[in-house]
């Protein structure tokens, strides 16, 4: 057979081996769940009970099914910012790993076995998958939709797709991985500088130690320091989205590095999720003649900005976190919606259906009694002590603590209060 | 009958087991976008990226590699652990032009402008810098090392 291999690349790095393979895949392996979870955490959090997660029906790929909780308030800003900021933050890690086992792909024979066919099947899988997920992502959080499809359907059946590839990998892989980590210590090889740098112990069929190694040119602590240096880059370039304040600015490469066009240090100079001039909305929808209609009871309740404002008004310290795992906290002042359900006639609401004045498919959100009754959450009028600028929502928005920034719906026009 | 299967499938039935259900739940997976008329476009990204990594962007990491191993191997008075310091900040410099590529190239900018306010101006000036700050990092401290360890 070996006579007959086609010219496929040698690989000749003295670094690759089971051991480092398998230093690599301990890292995957302890981090990679919490990037999986927080991400299917998200689908519960838009509230797939009222048909407002993205894609639909997904039959029996989900986590069981719960009322996405309104507290604490962080709670979305932290499984989103993980679900990000990690999954960033492992990128360089994911190709180290990669680079570590390629001369598995080529590989000759390519294939000795059924056995062995499938498994590369399953490894087209796993690597499209994650390949797949990092790429979408990527492009998600820049909001470049260069791929047309939906980001939230693709994203998920991806991540689905890569689930259960990763679950055949590591059940087939754990022993190796167990193996490789014993082979060699990590103390030690934390000591051995570049010009004592040796390959791995021949590996056989496992084929990744190079039976042609060149001489080293990089020691594998520098080469772990490589990895572990790319994902502290990441790191640096990306958390300052999530933690905002004065390390936001850190974030130089991300569009949520920046806070507001006005960039005026004001009360609404703040991230923005949607700038009011591509609502579509007429300026004087916004105007004098504004009503709030909050519907569900006896009779509709129609109120004005004045009449609003004359309502008690509670203020809360209260994050905004979008899905692309940036966030923002501010002071937000407002009405309380358990107080505009009682208004209404509804002081038990089963569910509240919140409409924006502006069209799309965000333009209404269902949040859950426990978000609605929750004692901060808000319509707001105001934020950091000021009115609401035109790109917060003005002249009313809800913030509701933990929920999903994009269900904190803006420029809201009616509430429709619902008892079952 | 079990040394059999092993021989013909060239595994244990587990091995089989894991892999088909790996595979079970990718295609239970792709029916929930069959429905959608942009599914053969998921799935031309899902191979166009492993195509993109493995036979486009992983050749042509080696392939530089290469050749700067083949030049410093020329210079004169170039120590080899001069490579780590031209590796380094190169690999930087691929790594974030690779994860921020949008704002770099300002692609699907009208989008990050209606939803933040803000253009994509400033990403490539900031990219250039980073990269010029890594860059000459690198080469203060390869300077440093050739100074104190003549």
């Amino acid at each position: 057979m070996e006579r007959h291999r086609p010219p496929l690349p040698r690989f000749r790095s003295p670094l690759r081996g089971p051991w480092l393979t398998s230093v690599f895949g301990a890292v995957l392996l302890a981090a990679l769940p919490v990037v999986i979870v927080t991400g299917l955490l998200s689908y519960v959090a838009y509230g797939p009970q009222f048909g407002q997660a993205i894609p639909g029906d997904v039959g029996v790929l989900h986590l069981p099914w719960f009322d996405w909780p309104a507290s604490p308030s962080w709670l979305y800003r932290l499984t989103q910012g993980l679900h990000v900021g990690l999954g960033m933050v492992l990128v360089p890690v994911v190709l180290a790993k990669l680079w570590s086992v390629a001369p598995k792909l080529f590989a000759w024979p390519p294939v000795r076995s059924p056995a062995q066919a499938l498994e590369r099947l399953s490894l087209l899988l796993l690597v499209g998958g994650i390949l797949f997920e990092i790429v979408t992502g990527l492009l998600n959080i820049q909001y470049d939709y260069v791929f047309g499809f939906s980001f939230y359907a693709a994203h998920y059946v991806g991540a689905w797709v890569f689930l259960g590839a990763f679950v055949a990998h590591v059940a087939l892989k754990l022993p190796h991985m167990v193996r490789g980590l014993r082979s060699r210590s990590l103390h030690a090889e934390l000591r051995v500088p570049t010009s004592e740098t040796r390959p791995e112990e021949p590996d056989g069929d496992l084929g990744l130690v190079s039976e042609r190694p060149g001489p080293a040119t990089m020691s594998r602590r520098g080469a772990l320091a490589l990895v572990g240096g790319g994902s502290l880059l990441v790191a640096v370039l990306t958390t300052g989205q999530t933690l905002g304040g004065p390390l936001r600015s850190l974030a130089v490469l991300l569009p949520r590095g920046r806070n507001s066009a006005a960039a005026d240090g004001g009360p609404n100079d703040f991230p923005v999720n949607k700038t009011f001039a591509v609502t579509g909305i007429e300026p004087g929808a916004v105007g004098a003649t504004w009503r709030l209609d909050l519907t569900g009871g006896a009779a509709l309740v129609r109120l004005d900005l004045v009449a609003l404002a004359a309502q008690p008004q509670h203020t809360a310290r209260l994050p905004i976190a979008c899905v692309e795992g940036w966030s923002t906290t501010q002071t937000w002042t407002g009405v309380r919606l358990r107080d505009l359900a009682a208004l209404a006639g509804v002081p038990e609401p089963a569910s509240a259906v919140v409409r924006s004045l502006e069209n799309g498919p965000f333009a209404q959100a269902t949040l859950t009694s426990g978000q609605v009754l929750h004692p901060d959450a808000l319509l707001a009028l105001g934020v950091n002590g000021a009115p609401l600028g035109p790109d917060h929502g003005y002249p009313a928005r809800v913030v509701v603590p933990a929920l999903p920034g994009v269900h904190n719906t803006k420029w809201v026009r009616s509430i429709e209060f619902r008892s079952s | 009958m079990r040394h059999r299967f092993e021989t013909l499938y060239g595994a244990g039935a587990g091995h089989l087991a894991v892999l088909l259900l790996s595979v079970a739940v990718a295609g239970y997976a792709a029916s929930i976008v069959a429905g959608d008329p942009l599914w053969p476009w998921m799935a031309v990204w899902f191979v166009a990226v492993v195509v993109g990594h493995d036979g486009v962007l992983s050749p042509l990491a080696a392939a530089a590699d290469a050749v700067l191993l083949s030049v410093v191997r020329r210079v004169p008075r170039a120590r080899p652990t001069v490579v780590n310091y031209i590796r380094v900040p190169a690999l930087g410099a691929a790594l974030t032009f690779l994860m921020f590529l949008p704002g770099i190239i300002r692609q699907g900018e009208p989008v990050v402008v209606g939803q933040t306010g803000l253009d994509q101006s400033p990403f490539l000036g900031r990219w250039l810098l980073l990269v010029a700050a890594m860059a000459a990092v690198s080469a203060l401290v390869y300077g440093a090392r050739r100074l104190t360890r003549r």
